[in-house]
């Protein structure tokens, strides 16, 4: 009897260790090859809701649009005056920026639509880089706001946002960009 | 003096305590569990995205859905015509769209469609799909971009 329990005593049970850094080594080298760390990246947009059938889209008055035209060669119309692609991030900062002053551009920056309208040849990447310019005058008037409100820039002010926080910026300057249907 | 210095020497213990190495590996190992993505689906049309500077980065990568837009990779290795992907399957009915993606948007209510369309792509086919989203109802999209190469 206590030969037995003697027995049972030395029987340690115990799994051996020392392979198991090998097994997790093996794991880890998997998932480090399989392993993709790319943050997609890209420009977000919100498309208009669909219309019903009779339903007109809202009216938004002349000034208060600034039209750029890209057509298939990759050239630019703003306002129907030629220009670059350069120089659409100046007009349209100037087109939110106007307040009223030249009759021209928008009233207000809330009021301020910018509208994109491409060729239906007209290539993808031609028309990012027209939007990317639009997006980057929105973004840099945007970094002006928040300097204003105490922030190094806008993206400063947004992680200083809490989840039910209104973005006040975006408010002023809200980004409304219209993608018309290609011309055929 | 000398044979003293040598005994101290070698009483030191030599070696790197092991006994935690297996925690570390395992920590390092959850790590790329957790940010692992293993994909799904294979791409089978092109799709260079276009380089553009205001870029967001989505960190949801849960609310995603892709749609592929580019010029076919047939097997032989050459380009066909361009094609719409959506998960595994091309897409010939333009309409289908619609009807894949109002039942994602059910699963998913806070769908974000990331549009990773080639660059050479043309414009109308790309506004065909929007159509298409906007009739499903599926309004948040995103257009893939690479950052702008680094001035040379």
């Amino acid at each position: 009897m206590a030969g037995l329990l003697k027995k049972k005593k030395r029987q340690e049970a115990e799994i051996p260790t020392a392979s198991m850094a090998d097994i997790a080594f093996l794991l880890l080298i998997f998932f480090l090859v399989t392993t993709t760390i790319d943050v997609d990246t890209g420009i977000g947009m919100t498309l208009p809701p669909k219309l019903e059938e009779d339903q007109e889209p809202p009216p938004v008055r002349e000034r208060n649009m600034l039209k750029i035209l890209v057509n298939a060669q990759g050239q630019v119309l703003i306002e129907d005056e030629l220009a670059s692609i350069q120089q659409i991030r100046e007009e349209v900062k100037k087109h939110i920026t106007n307040n009223g002053v030249d009759p021209n551009y928008a009233e207000s920056p809330q009021k301020a639509v910018v509208s994109i309208k491409t060729d239906c040849e007209t290539s993808y990447n031609t028309y990012i880089q027209v939007l990317d310019e639009v997006w980057m005058a929105y973004f840099e008037l945007w970094d002006a706001e928040a300097r204003k409100l105490g922030y190094p820039n806008y993206n400063a002010y947004r992680a200083s946002l809490g989840p039910d926080d209104e973005n006040q910026i975006r408010k002023i300057i809200p980004a409304q960009i219209s993608v018309a249907e290609p011309d055929c | 003096m000398a044979s003293q210095h040598f005994k101290k020497k070698a009483e030191t213990k030599q070696g790197i305590p092991t006994a935690s190495l297996p925690d570390i590996i395992f920590m390092l190992l959850i790590f790329f569990m957790v940010s692992t993505v293993l994909r799904e689906t294979t791409v089978q049309v092109r799709t260079l995205l276009p380089r553009a500077e205001a870029l967001t980065k989505i960190d949801q990568k849960r609310l995603l859905t892709y749609v592929y837009i580019g010029p076919h990779k047939k097997p032989d290795g050459r380009l066909g015509e361009t094609r719409v992907q959506i998960d595994d399957a091309l897409i010939d009915d333009l309409t289908l769209i619609r009807t894949i993606m109002y039942n994602k948007l059910l699963e998913q209510p806070k769908l974000i469609v990331s549009l990773r369309i080639d660059q050479d792509a043309k414009m109308k086919l790309v506004y065909d799909v929007q159509q298409e989203l906007r009739e499903a109802g599926t309004l948040r999209i995103n257009y893939s971009a690479r950052p702008e190469a680094p001035a040379s």
